[in-house]
């Protein structure tokens, strides 16, 4: 067992970064990510740690420096939010076309405008489609260990990909937690150095990031979605070897007293902890109510989905960002795309909470699945709406 | 590879769509971009090769008269060579059809 002890989770996710051997680090400060790459710079700065801290002028240099050090065979780390992974965003999509295991913490952090510091998923869900994989955590324990998880993953031979950790700004990256260390050799072991199957070195010279004509950009295409795709029995082996490790073994979809639950809150992140406490509640009551946590988010995991939720007579699904004009928050547009090939499906009721930070308690969950049930009942298939506002 | 781009499968694509074999550039002919290309008077030649590094595509090589000479596979007809040349030796002319 390694050493417990109570520590800030972005100094956490900073320590995990080190325990890692990562080469390079870039980034460009903002908050609330800043913790994170301050206590890395201050490791650089004190020997604690043998690599390069790269201070850019910007979050598009930031990630940059990463895809060029990555490229020629180092292990690389940035981590950013809100505006920063906007301005980051059109190098997202050069990192994982060129195939570059890269991870990146995202303390999530509300898009402005209005300005805002505060939290909420609408910084990620801007690049929703850039080709990482894409993971949400819940609590600091797995901001750390999905460092690790992280880098073993995207640097699979039958991965390399880009992986992004998300954790909710100040929720998780602002708070101290009790975090179990794990030992530096069972580190080492789980995650020997990085082998790169191609990189930019002049002994053996290769191109990367090459034009590609309409006639080839297609094939090029289907060759990424394919390997995005098929990662998940990656994720999965990982997660399983990370299990037998430490004995925390993680699910691409977890579930929560859903046995002979009617009702089923949806959510992601850090939702899911207070989310438990209301369904804990709820059962004391003696009302069938269960709670699914979406961990993966790219690949999505279709057939883990369908598996934990089928069997509801509803989904209570809450999301942290707000599609606008669209039919609802992201999560829940996935989660109808999920099942609207099935014949028995469960009334999807989507609730958009806690945007730019705002506190959800348990109590409000009990109001939205209450409200949720009662629409249903009264016969509204489904439903969507910005919970909480004032009229 | 050997048979054309348009003919490979997704499946046959390296990881990351990395090029393994260098100056392959050499194989993409970009001769057909152009309108116009350079034609040399050979009287007001002096040698001094500024056509051969001022060229962007590398088109100009020196052949065995001592002469450089484009090579309409690659020159892409911009018309840089004619405006270095100090003599004058270098004129654009309007491409005929092939």
């Amino acid at each position: 067992m390694g050493k417990r002890v109570g520590m800030e989770v972005s100094i956490a996710a900073a320590e995990a970064v080190k325990q890692a051997n990562v080469d390079v680090i870039s980034a460009y400060p903002i908050t609330p990510q800043t913790h994170v790459v301050e206590h890395l710079s201050e490791l650089v700065a004190n020997g604690e740690m043998d690599a390069e801290f790269f201070c850019v002028e910007s979050e598009h240099s930031a990630l940059s420096v990463c895809v060029g050090s990555e490229a020629t065979g180092a292990r690389s780390f940035t981590c950013t939010s809100s505006q920063g992974l906007a301005l980051m965003s059109e190098i997202t999509y050069i990192a994982s076309g060129l195939r570059l295991p890269i991870v990146m913490v995202i303390s999530n952090r509300t898009l402005s405008a209005p300005l805002s510091i505060w939290n909420d998923h609408s910084d990620v869900m801007s690049i929703r489609d850039c080709g990482w994989i894409q993971l949400f955590t819940e609590n600091g324990q797995e901001v750390y260990d999905h460092i690790f998880i992280a880098y073993r993953l995207a640097e699979d031979r039958e991965v390399l990909l880009p992986v992004i950790v998300n954790m909710d700004g100040f929720i998780l990256s602002h708070v101290i937690e009790p975090i179990e260390l794990i030992e530096q050799e069972k580190i080492d072991r789980f995650l020997p150095p990085y082998q790169p199957l191609h990189r930019l070195h002049p002994d053996r010279p290769v191109t990367m990031g090459a034009f590609a004509l309409p006639s080839i950009f297609a094939e090029a295409k289907k060759a990424q979605e394919v390997v995005l795709r098929s990662s998940l029995s990656q994720i999965l082996q990982t997660w399983k070897a990370f299990g037998d490790m430490t004995g925390r073994y993680y699910k691409p979809v977890e579930t929560y007293r859903t046995e002979d639950a009617e009702t089923l809150l949806i959510t992601m992140g850090s939702f899911g902890e207070t989310a438990s406490v209301a369904v804990d509640r709820m059962r004391e009551e003696g009302r069938p109510v269960g709670l699914v946590k979406l961990r993966l988010w790219r690949p999505f995991p279709f057939d883990e989905f369908k598996k934990a939720t089928l069997s509801a007579n509803q989904l209570v699904v809450i999301d942290r960002a707000v599609s606008v004009g669209g039919p609802g928050g992201p999560v829940a547009s996935e989660v109808k795309a999920a099942l609207y090939g099935e014949e028995q499906r469960p009334r999807v009721y989507n609730f958009v909470a806690g945007i730019s930070g705002r506190d959800v308690t348990p109590q409000d969950y009990v109001k939205m699945v209450d409200k949720a049930e009662i629409e249903i009942e009264e016969g509204n298939r489904e439903g969507y709406e910005i919970y909480g506002v004032r009229e | 590879m050997t048979k054309p781009e348009s003919e490979w499968t997704w499946k046959e694509l390296t990881v990351g769509n990395v090029v393994l074999e260098p100056g392959n550039a050499s194989q993409y002919r970009t001769g057909d971009w152009k309108t116009l290309k350079p034609v040399l008077n050979r009287e007001l030649c002096i040698h001094c090769g500024l056509c051969y590094i001022f060229c962007p595509d590398m088109a100009y090589s020196l052949n065995a008269e001592g002469y450089f000479i484009s090579d309409l596979y690659y020159c892409k007809g911009c018309g840089i060579c004619a405006k270095e040349c100090p003599t004058g030796a270098i004129t654009m002319v309007v491409e005929e059809e092939k």
